[in-house]
């Protein structure tokens, strides 16, 4: 059974409001439901709380940027999921098919390999990643009389490899007591030392990112339905296509440069709305992004709670999106013809 | 018998006895034996020694400088102001342990090397990886114990197999006094009045060593609390968020990360812990090599010696300046100027 596509966005907002709620409340430092209304209060009304001025930085500094952050990032990576299933008809497409993450991880290593500052290896990251894409768009456009779709998929996975080659090389050049572990922590993803400042240099990239693809979302649905038939029904696909890549392109590379990687939530995480709403982009970009945004939350709250030590969110979201994507491929054929 | 006859008889004896090797070797080899327990032979006379990586340079550097091939990786040029020209121009000849081997079996040949010397862990991995280059080059492989307790019996160990035994006792002694020195002042400390210690590593200071990391292994010999190691168990290298090094409270902060280092008195959110607003926190000096982990060798000796003066003022009222000279002479072959030490020491003292 189907839930009506009102119901289903209420219930993916309010699971995310009460899970954004209680985090805020998780963590090492003890701040009680009481104590966060007190806080969240004194905010807004400037009156004095009396609580430790340490808690108003740890609730302030510290809790409302990360819970920000695993927002905005399980958000973007969701809604390029589903983006990028639609586009290329395929359910077993992430955001990383055409090399983002690659392209901002080998960003990211470089600066962290030229002992770059903090913003100057997002900024090579978020750079990486849109520059990785482009090449693997120029190279599949330069290619024709082939079928689209395939073209960029295996430009994507050849150039990914490529760029997966040069970040282990520079691992392997790295010095081994400073830039080796710094990379390799980079690579598992985390939002450990996420700011304010790096939630707020991202959210315009995501919102620039999602623009198009609400603007689109009829336009998204016809192309699923292939080139000639979408055409046929007056879809320009050779325009359309690059504007939904660059768009699906802009939100990952964005959130990936302040988070590291996190896989799996943009494969999963559509899948689970596609269940929940029906293949409509309309319907479906919503319901993905609340859940998306869940799923991290929920995920960098097991990050950060589990041990005193953070666990990385890479390893956390496979160990959870692994068998759940696996229960998925078993019930596979019905839901997805 | 007379003396003069058994002096004779005894010579008689020792040449028989040293004949076969020295025919059937080209050069006279001997046996020695390795903190790995590994019986390997080596040249009679050792001139030239290939370090597998950059602990075992700096113990050779330490000990005979000039027995040195190369360095792991090229001096850079902040480094090589704190040695004498000739070693800084040592060619960079690649790693051949550790995380990421770089060494070329044919570069380790073509430098010729009388040995092999590896300074560092001591376990299975590591003594199956010098039987194998030993066997692939066939160049004498040794290794040695690179843990901080045993840094004198490695001096005397090394100087055995060299040859070099009197600048090798003497090294010896002087990491007995330093170690043995802040062993027992340390002692005294019951526990609740150690200092408890934030390691912050990398630019946002957010990386740290567990209990038992070689990072933070100065840290606890010292006799201070690591907080990390207290909160979260054995291991090597960790993030942390924020908020976790604010629920330890530290009492002190160390970091080797001079961008940290910079930004915590300014960041509110470091700010919000009481060691930052009371300006505890120190840079560890970095040149030409770290005080704290990097590398894990000898130069940690001095980082012994600071740290102490650092966190208990009381029992070390002397001058860390003065141990600093000191150990740079006698170990680094520099001779520090006061502007030099100034920089080195910028950030890491009250």
């Amino acid at each position: 059974m189907r839930l009506t596509h009102r119901n289903a966005v209420w219930l993916a907002l309010a699971a995310l409001a009460l899970l954004t709620a209680a985090s805020l409340m998780l963590g090492r430092y003890q701040i009680g439901p009481g104590e966060l209304a007190r806080l969240l209060w004194s905010k807004l009304s400037g009156e004095a709380h009396g609580l430790p001025p340490m808690a108003e930085t740890v609730l302030f500094g510290v809790r409302l940027p990360r819970v920000a952050a695993a927002l905005l990032v399980g958000a973007a990576l969701a809604a390029a999921g589903a983006a990028y299933q639609g586009l290329f008809r395929n359910p077993l497409v992430s955001p990383d098919i055409l090399g983002v993450s690659s392209g901002a991880a080998l960003g990211a290593v470089l600066g962290i390999f030229f002992s770059l500052e903090v913003v100057m290896i997002q900024a090579t990251a978020f750079a990486g990643g849109l520059l990785a894409v482009a090449i693997v768009y120029a190279v599949a456009s330069a290619v024709r009389n082939h079928e689209p779709i395939l073209v960029l998929v295996l430009s994507g996975v050849v150039v990914g490899t490529l760029l997966g080659a040069c970040i282990s090389l520079l691992k392997y050049l790295a010095d081994p007591y400073n830039q080796l572990p710094a990379i390799t922590f980079w690579l598992l993803g985390s939002l450990a030392s996420t700011t304010r400042a790096d939630t707020l240099s991202a959210a315009p990239m995501v919102l620039l990112g999602l623009v198009p693809l609400v603007l689109l979302r009829w336009r998204i649905n016809l192309l699923a339905l292939g080139d000639e038939e979408a055409r046929a029904l007056g879809v320009e696909t050779r325009v359309i296509r690059p504007v939904v890549i660059v768009a699906a392109t802009l939100l990952t590379a964005a959130v990936v440069s302040i988070s590291g990687i996190v896989g799996w939530i943009g494969l999963v995480v559509p899948h689970l709305a596609r269940a929940l709403v029906g293949p409509d982009f309309a319907r479906l970009l919503p319901v993905a992004m609340a859940m998306g945004a869940s799923f991290l939350l929920l995920v960098d709250d097991l990050a950060r709670i589990l041990a005193a030590i953070e666990v990385p969110l890479g390893v956390l979201t496979a160990f959870l999106g692994a068998p759940f994507f696996l229960a998925l491929l078993a019930r596979a054929g019905r839901e997805w013809q | 018998m007379t003396a003069a006859r058994s002096v004779c008889l005894a010579l008689a004896f020792t040449a028989a006895a040293i004949a076969p090797v020295a025919t059937s070797a080209l050069s006279a080899e001997r046996i020695v034996t390795d903190s790995a327990g590994r019986r390997v032979a080596v040249p009679e006379r050792i001139e030239r020694i290939f370090a597998a990586g950059p602990p075992a340079a700096i113990m050779v550097y330490t000990l005979a400088p000039d027995l040195l091939i190369g360095w792991t990786s090229a001096t850079r040029p902040a480094e090589a102001e704190f040695m004498p020209p000739r070693y800084a121009q040592l060619p960079a000849l690649g790693r051949l342990t550790g995380r990421g081997s770089t060494a070329n079996p044919e570069v380790v040949l073509q430098t010729k090397p009388d040995i092999v010397l590896d300074y560092g862990s001591v376990r299975p991995t590591f003594v199956s990886l010098a039987d194998r280059v030993q066997e692939q080059t066939r160049v004498p492989y040794l290794l040695l114990d690179g843990s901080l307790v045993t840094l004198p019996a490695a001096y005397r160990l090394l100087g055995n197999i060299v040859g070099i035994r009197d600048r090798a006792d003497f090294l010896a002694q002087r990491a007995e006094a330093i170690l043995g020195d802040v062993t027992a002042k340390v002692a005294t400390v019951p526990r609740d009045k150690r200092p408890r210690v934030y390691y912050g590593r990398g630019p946002r200071g957010l990386e740290t060593g567990l209990s038992g990391s070689i990072n933070t292994e100065i840290i606890e010999y010292v006799g201070a609390i690591n907080v990390a190691a207290e909160g979260a168990g054995p291991g090597g290298l960790a993030n942390v968020s924020i908020e976790q090094v604010l629920r330890w409270n530290p009492d002190v902060v160390l970091t080797t990360d001079p961008t940290f280092y910079r930004t915590a008195f300014e960041d509110p959110l470091w700010r919000a812990l009481p060691a930052v607003e009371k300006r505890q926190v120190f840079l560890s000096p970095a040149l030409p090599f770290g005080w704290i982990d990097f590398p894990p060798s000898s130069n940690r000796l001095i980082g012994v010696v600071w740290l102490a003066h650092l966190l208990f003022p009381e029992l070390f009222p002397g001058d860390v300046r003065k141990a600093a000279r000191d150990f740079y002479l006698t170990f680094l072959h520099v001779e520090l100027t006061d502007a030099q030490l100034d920089r080195l020491l910028a950030g890491a003292v009250r």
